[in-house]
């Protein structure tokens, strides 16, 4: 008997293999990688009882993605809804499900959010490259055939475990996708003090929106034009969530796959936290961004970490 | 060196120690580079040093934003600087060409000379590798001399081919992969950095000097490169 599978009948604009990302080897120029909404995805590997770190898929847009099943697997599905169907018939997020042999998984727009997450038992199987089986196309780092591509029609998916638990996600902790007006807490850096008072005070008392220029490497802002006293930097390593102020005065929130050191000025950082959520936002979702202190984030951050120490 | 530490993120802190680009800062940073790697330990996630900074990403679940400044304050708090000598030096072998390198002509025209003399200026002195950025294997290089640096091109390409050895001001790098790019293109080199830097062995680290030299389009060959010329494309 040959191994279960899944089949790519039709590809969809993106779908990626990903896992929490590239760490240790900043200092070599590569970028992070890893799904962008790590939240979800970690969520995806819980729901099978998987290690939160093993390799899924992350589908963007949907876009009629379609997988078949040679072979019966549960999987379990997070993040966005995509109005995502089984065999036609609806399938919600949040949930694990079981996929029976012939059964079709068709992944269609996006309805709430804009990455879904697709977790297999045990993680997909997939070439481990640097530490990690993140993809990153720019790099050609990762994926089915270790060139950083996306999926595409006829290749098929393995999984490395054939065990699974089948948890539910209590209702209470169902992570909700951002809507418009959603707040994104920002740790202030050391060049926020290089804004004008005016461009600072804008920066966190009006709404941003997020302009249809985004993706995995960045999201750009479009609001008031922000200044101030420095145009350009001395380039130096960036942080994830990094608000940089290129001369046109618009900020580019830089997201797992950014440059790893750049010359912009930046405000600060966006927190893990948000940044997950930022990479479900539509073009024209209205943002908000609150400064927060590194302390208050961290505590946030291991209170989220904390929901998965269940295993 | 004057020390200060910023927050830079979340878990992310900005060690900063110099203010202007300087080849002399270089043994003070990979001073820190190591003292900060066996300070931290596995509390580090990732550590990226540039020309004045050095950004530490640590793990929140295992540090306080406090105890991580004050783990950066003691590790540095005795720094020497490093022996540079110990950095490796590097022959890049480089098919200088209009058609590898197409601002060549541009390039030496703004500088009031001819392009073997930009080619030979290109080759005379020797660089210091002052960070790894932008693509894996990327090396930030420099000072090329005042009288041919260049500022980058108003539009970048939209595909530089791997291997394009460029200036920009007064620095100079080969991309390592095909990538955008806004650097002014000199040539070519088959040195493969991108494989290197696969393997987690970069072959150019902060604190390596390099020195290029110009080799015929056979030689070139010889050594596997790729001839196909750079199609100008906006």
């Amino acid at each position: 008997m040959s191994q279960a599978a899944l089949e790519i009948k039709q590809a969809g604009p993106l779908a990626l293999i990903q896992d929490a990302g590239r760490f240790g080897v900043g200092h070599l120029g590569v970028t992070q990688g890893g799904a962008a909404d790590w939240i979800a995805f970690y969520w995806a590997n819980w729901l099978l009882g998987n290690p939160l770190n093993s390799p899924a898929l992350e589908i963007v847009m949907g876009g009629g993605l379609t997988l078949e099943a040679h072979g019966e697997v549960r999987l379990a599905l997070t993040g966005a809804d995509l109005a995502a169907t089984l065999d036609g018939q609806p399938l919600a997020p949040n949930a694990s499900f079981i996929l029976r042999s012939g059964q079709q998984l068709v992944f269609q727009q996006p309805r709430h959010g804009l990455r879904a997450y697709l977790a297999f038992p045990g993680g997909l199987d997939a070439p481990r490259v640097l530490g990690s089986h993140a993809c990153t196309a720019r790099e050609q780092l990762g994926g089915l055939q270790e060139d950083g591509q996306p999926l595409k029609a006829g290749e098929r998916l393995t999984w490395q475990g054939n065990t699974h638990e089948a948890r539910k996600l209590p209702e209470h902790l169902v992570p909700s996708m951002p809507t418009s007006g959603c707040r994104l807490p920002l740790v202030l850096g050391s060049q926020a003090a290089s804004f004008s008072g005016s461009s600072l005070f804008k920066a966190f008392n009006t709404p941003w929106q997020v302009d249809n220029r985004a993706d995995r490497m960045g999201v750009r802002l479009t609001g008031p034009v922000l200044n101030g006293s420095l145009t350009g930097i001395i380039s130096e390593g960036i942080p994830l969530g990094a608000v940089q102020v290129p001369p046109d005065g618009q900020p580019i929130v830089l997201m797992n796959d950014r440059q790893t050191i750049g010359g912009y000025p930046r405000l600060g950082a966006l927190t893990p936290s948000a940044c997950a959520a930022l990479a479900q936002c539509l073009p024209g979702t209205e943002v908000w961004l609150t400064p927060i202190s590194a302390s208050h984030a961290q505590a946030d951050y291991r209170r989220q970490h904390a929901q998965w120490a269940t295993d | 060196m004057k020390l200060r530490i910023e927050t830079a993120g979340m878990e992310a802190l900005m060690v900063r120690l110099f203010d202007t680009i300087d080849v002399a800062n270089m043994a003070w940073v990979l001073a820190a580079d190591q003292a900060l790697r066996e300070a931290f330990g596995d509390a580090l996630i990732d550590l990226v040093p540039s020309y004045t900074t050095l950004l530490l990403h640590y793990d929140c679940r295992k540090l306080s934003h406090a105890e991580a400044q004050a783990c950066i304050r003691h590790a540095l708090s005795d720094l020497t600087p490093a022996d540079t000598q110990q950095g490796q030096r590097h022959d890049i072998p480089v098919w200088y060409d209009e058609s590898v390198g197409p601002d060549l002509s541009r390039v030496a025209t703004r500088a009031g000379i001819s392009i073997a003399q930009l080619i030979e200026q290109h080759c005379q002195d020797e660089y210091c590798v002052f960070a790894l950025g932008f693509a894996p294997g990327y090396g930030f290089m420099g000072l090329v001399d005042d009288a041919i640096a260049t500022p980058r091109l108003t539009t970048p390409r939209r595909h530089v081919a791997a291997g394009s050895v460029g200036i920009a001001d007064r620095q100079t790098a080969i991309y390592p992969l095909p990538s955008p790019g806004g650097w002014n293109l000199l040539g070519r080199t088959a040195v493969p950095l991108f494989e290197h830097a696969k393997r987690g062995e970069p072959l150019l680290r902060p604190g390596d000097s390099v020195r290029f030299r110009a080799i015929s389009r056979e030689e070139f060959e010889a050594q596997g490169g790729d001839t196909t010329p750079m199609e100008e494309r906006s």
